[in-house]
């Protein structure tokens, strides 16, 4: 696989640059609020700077390249290296990441949650940021692994000190939820290691030599990945930690945790997954589709059941991550990019939705759908963003969502060769019932918190906090509806830049 | 040279802290500059006491963790009921001790040796003389230590019964699988690492580590658990490559049942724990198991070289952040005289910078990118692997959930440093004194660049060829 080295030294500022903030900040007595926002304000700014720069130097006609590589040896005795690069599946995701982490910080100006300590809240969310853009950046397992790990901290802390009422409960089940799964994907990575001959971990060289591996000894490696990623994802039935996780985190934790956190999980079976393994892929691929379309209507079925607006959007991103899987799942190019949309469109749509819960929570000090009501009569800026997120999640066509959901139902219905092309119709058919349902609860939901009188119980009357959407949040919030806006009406932005490096990842099989 | 080595540390009746941790830094330059020079082994007695790459590298580990100790020693010696010169002289010839075992090759030395690191040890243990804990501590680890000897030196008869030598490298060309004494060889092999099981604390053999470290004064407690334990592996090792490479059949599944057994039990077992010692105790119990690991395939095919070096730096990483663990407990049990887990709560809010390095040693012992550990755990499986064999694979397996199941006292150490209020609301600042510092700087620079730069820590640990092994 030839790669280009252009401006390599790009990727490496844009990924370790939250870093330089973190020390500047360690460096700055904890006294100093207003200056401690200030330099994670800086340094996202300039993190997004170097990313936009890299999105603008990238060579779209060679989306399918490798681009902007590097590869210095880093641990030579166990031949790992540090190689990185990116082509047209990892360069939007890096790209939000950094957005997203942009977007958080401003909205944490004046929303440090309690109990406060804004310096280590600010280096929790800066190392998280690099270890997001690295696992999009890593070539390399080792350095994909460490990446993908170094997330895990982080967010163990944003969710355990900053969280809600079981915040501690929850961040112990997020880890180890996530570090059971990594335990076996690494022991997994070892294996794909030494059965491809021990030389190397780079990405590009186990996708050319993991399809000789015998099939039996696929399937088993591709298990330990598959409990690793599908974790993360989060799949039925390991989803079980996200609403925890979802409902008891911080609103900025949610965020990055929607937005960025699951698409860990569905990129890592892109990226490693499918390409290394492909007769294994093939004979996963109708399991992962049947556990798809069960988180598609379990997801949407347990939605129906919360009485808890924060929880409902968590079990929302379940069925949402159920069409990204299902699209992955059948193993062409289109209905992989239709997961790579989904991805992005999720991450858009369902992180706005969360930093909506958490401006709910706010001004009314409660997320109990039933206490909520005339939203739009109250706080009508507010109630309307909120309608434009909850069509936009139920994949209206013009919207962003419309995108990631409608290409996977439809891939289902040609799966790749080799495939039991009547098993995914049925999916499809179930598929297409969970976007029935996902109207369903998203509607009511809405219904119930934005029509409707304004509930004026005495334990919230507090009229004080009942104040519209402020400026941090219109700043913070303007760029995630745009996007939804612009990606609904002009996918192709997005589909020509996944297109090719996504048929070079699946030429494998065929599609 | 050899000698100077040894004696610079023997001549130890001063009885100053400064003097004692001098001398060990001046020890390490002997072993430096032993290990610049062009010869690679150096033996004497023929071949029954080498210098040569691995015993170099370990006794560099045994000086610096020794120093550490002495660092962390320094200020809770001079807290009244101390007998300094004693404490300085006993713990200093228990590294003597330790440095021997690294060079010896022989039956013979490889048990005085290991007298010798011990019976101080017991001593050190029951160092707090009024203190009953103190005193079940040294009783009970001298009880079981004398008969783990006893047991070893019965295996070490048979094999000097059938080997008709003591010297390690004699013993691995008489001894086999096959013939007229198999039965009798496969026992004194067992009998063997049943003793240095003990040594290192490895489950069936672990009962009296909880109490010997609860007991113990803490400094000593941190000697304990990683040098002590460190010479125990570093002979297991020593004789698996030199004495027993022929009888893999023996050794390999027993390896493999103990190193499954002591990192599930320890887990199991810490989980419960309500005292921070006694759950670093259990703790570092199933570490034992990580390290014992690869030795479970070091026999087969592929996996020798890399069982070595992942043992060798399973140690070394060990080592640094065990170390600074104790180094944070010290500092804080100074200030909550307490040593329930509940006494670091909402220890971030007051004290951040012991806060932040506990939680990075405990990351780094849990097995975290980019920390220390990860990359120990990382060779460790990686060397399981490389040997391609099912019971690799299924001690992989156990190792990776056992790798979980261990955040979960990590992570509630964890939670109380950041997540719960402080006990008894008293929130003034830890001061820790300077020798403190010192040994928090070393362990956590020492973490951190072994996880990022794990070429360190593999340069080292690669060096480490035993002269003499199997490949000979």
């Amino acid at each position: 696989m030839n790669m280009l080295q252009d401006n390599n030294w790009l990727l490496s500022v844009g990924t370790f640059l939250p870093l330089v903030g973190v020390v500047v900040l360690l460096l700055m007595p904890k006294a100093q609020d207003s200056a401690i926002k200030y330099v994670a304000l800086v340094t996202s700014i300039a993190t997004l700077i170097a990313g936009v720069y890299t999105a603008l130097k990238f060579d779209y006609g060679q989306a399918e390249k490798l681009q902007f590589v590097v590869d210095v040896r880093w641990i030579s005795v166990i031949r790992s290296s540090y190689l990185i690069g990116l082509d047209g599946i990892s360069l939007p995701l890096y790209l939000l990441s950094m957005v997203i982490t942009l977007l958080v910080v401003v909205y944490s100006l004046d929303h440090v949650p309690n109990p406060g300590k804004p310096k280590a809240f600010f280096v929790l969310l800066l190392v998280l940021q690099t270890g997001m853009a690295g696992t999009f950046i890593a070539q390399d397992l080792i350095l994909f692994f460490v990446f993908f790990e170094l997330v895990l901290l982080p967010m163990f802390f944003l969710i355990g000190v900053w969280g809600g009422e079981q915040r501690q409960y929850a961040s112990i089940k997020f880890f180890l939820f996530t570090m059971f799964g990594s335990a076996m994907m690494l022991v997994a990575f070892l294996a794909l290691f030494f059965k491809t001959g021990a030389e190397s971990f780079s990405i590009p060289y186990l996708i050319e030599n993991g399809a000789d591996i015998a099939k039996t000894t696929q399937i088993w490696i591709f298990a330990g990945m598959f409990v690793g990623f599908a974790v993360k994802v989060p799949m039925f039935p390991f989803h079980t930690w996200l609403p925890d996780a979802h409902t008891e985190a911080p609103t900025q934790g949610s965020v990055i945790l929607a937005a960025i956190l699951l698409k860990l999980g569905t990129y890592g079976f892109v990226r490693i997954a499918l390409p290394t393994l492909p007769d294994a892929a093939r004979e996963w691929a109708p399991y992962i589709g049947a556990l798809a379309v069960i988180g598609i209507i379990y997801g949407a079925l347990g939605c129906l059941a919360q009485s808890d607006m924060k929880r409902l959007i968590a079990f929302s991103s379940v069925a949402h991550m159920g069409f990204v899987m299902l699209g992955i799942s059948t193993l062409t190019s289109f209905g992989v990019n239709a997961a790579m949309f989904g991805m992005v469109a999720h991450g858009l749509i369902t992180g706005m939705l969360f930093f909506i819960a958490g401006s709910v929570k706010e001004r009314y000090h409660t997320l109990e759908i039933a206490e909520l009501g005339g939203m739009l009569t109250a706080v009508p800026r507010l109630g309307w963003i909120f309608g434009f997120c909850a069509m936009a999640s139920l994949g209206l066509p013009g919207l962003a969502g419309f995108w990631g959901e409608f290409p996977a139902i439809l891939s289902a219905y040609n799966p790749a060769e080799g495939l039991n092309e009547s098993t995914f119709r049925v999916f499809m058919v179930i598929a297409a019932l969970g976007t029935v349902l996902a109207a369903a609860y998203l509607l009511w939901m809405f219904q119930r918190v934005a029509f409707s009188s304004a509930k004026t119980a005495s334990s919230h009357s507090n009229h004080d906090d009942l104040h519209d959407v402020t400026t941090h949040e219109w700043i913070a919030w303007t760029p995630l509806l745009v996007g939804i806006l612009v990606f609904g009406i002009l996918p192709n932005l997005l589909f020509s830049v996944f297109e090719p490096a996504v048929r070079i990842t699946l030429k494998v099989f065929g599609g | 040279m050899l000698l100077l080595d040894l004696l610079i540390d023997q001549r130890k009746q001063w009885l100053l802290t400064v003097i004692s941790s001098f001398t060990l830094l001046a020890a390490m330059l002997p072993v430096l500059m032993l290990g610049l020079s062009e010869t690679s082994v150096r033996s004497m007695f023929d071949g029954r006491y080498v210098v040569d790459d691995f015993s170099l590298v370990i006794k560099g580990l045994f000086l610096l963790a020794g120093y550490v100790v002495v660092l962390l020693s320094s200020s809770h010696v001079e807290q009244g009921e101390y007998w300094r010169g004693e404490y300085w002289f006993l713990l200093l010839t228990s590294l003597l001790g330790m440095l021997m075992m690294a060079s010896s090759r022989d039956l013979v030395s490889v048990f005085v040796a290991l007298e010798f690191l011990s019976i101080p040890a017991y001593m050190l243990a029951a160092w707090r003389k009024r203190d009953a804990k103190s005193n079940e501590a040294g009783v009970k680890y001298f009880l079981l230590g004398v008969f783990a000897s006893a047991v070893m030196l019965y295996g070490m008869s048979l094999m000097y019964g059938v080997a008709n030598s003591t010297l390690l490298v004699d013993i691995a060309k008489t001894l086999t699988t096959t013939g007229d004494f198999a039965a009798v060889h496969a026992l004194a092999v067992v009998f063997v690492i049943v003793g240095f099981a003990f040594k290192v604390s490895a489950v069936p053999f672990h009962t009296w580590a909880p109490d010997t470290y609860e007991g113990a004064p803490t400094p000593i407690t941190a000697f304990l658990s990683v040098a002590s334990k460190a010479a125990g592996f570093v002979a297991l090792v020593v004789l698996i490559y030199t004495a027993f490479p022929a009888s893999q059949d023996v050794w390999q599944p027993f390896v493999w049942v103990l190193s499954a057994l002591t990192m599930t039990v320890g887990n199991v077992l810490a989980l419960k724990q309500h005292n921070i010692v006694r759950m670093i105790a259990y703790s570092s119990i199933s570490q034992g198991g990580f390290v014992l690991m690869p030795l479970a395939v070091a026999g087969l095919t592929g996996a020798e070289s890399s069982a070595l070096r992942s043992v060798v730096l399973y140690m070394i990483v060990y080592a640094a952040t065990n170390l600074g663990v104790f180094a944070v407990i010290l500092a804080v049990s100074a200030k909550t005289r307490s040593g329930e887990i509940s006494s670091f709560g909402g220890l971030f809010s007051y004290a951040p910078g012991l806060g932040v390095l506990m939680t990075l040693f405990l990351a780094s012992l849990t097995g975290i990118p980019p920390l220390g550990g990860w990359i120990a755990k990382f060779v460790a499986f990686q060397s399981l692997l490389q040997s391609q064999s099912n019971w690799g694979y299924a001690l992989a397996i156990i190792g990776a959930v056992n790798s979980v199941v261990a955040f979960g006292y990590y992570g509630n150490v964890m939670r109380e440093i950041w997540m719960r209020p402080v006990p008894d609301g008293d929130v003034t600042p830890i001061v820790a004194p300077g020798s403190l510092r010192l040994a928090l700087a070393l362990t956590s620079v020492l973490t951190l660049v072994f996880g990022i730069l794990p070429s360190v820590g593999l340069h080292f640990a690669d060096l480490a060829e035993i002269a003499g092994a199997i490949t000979r």
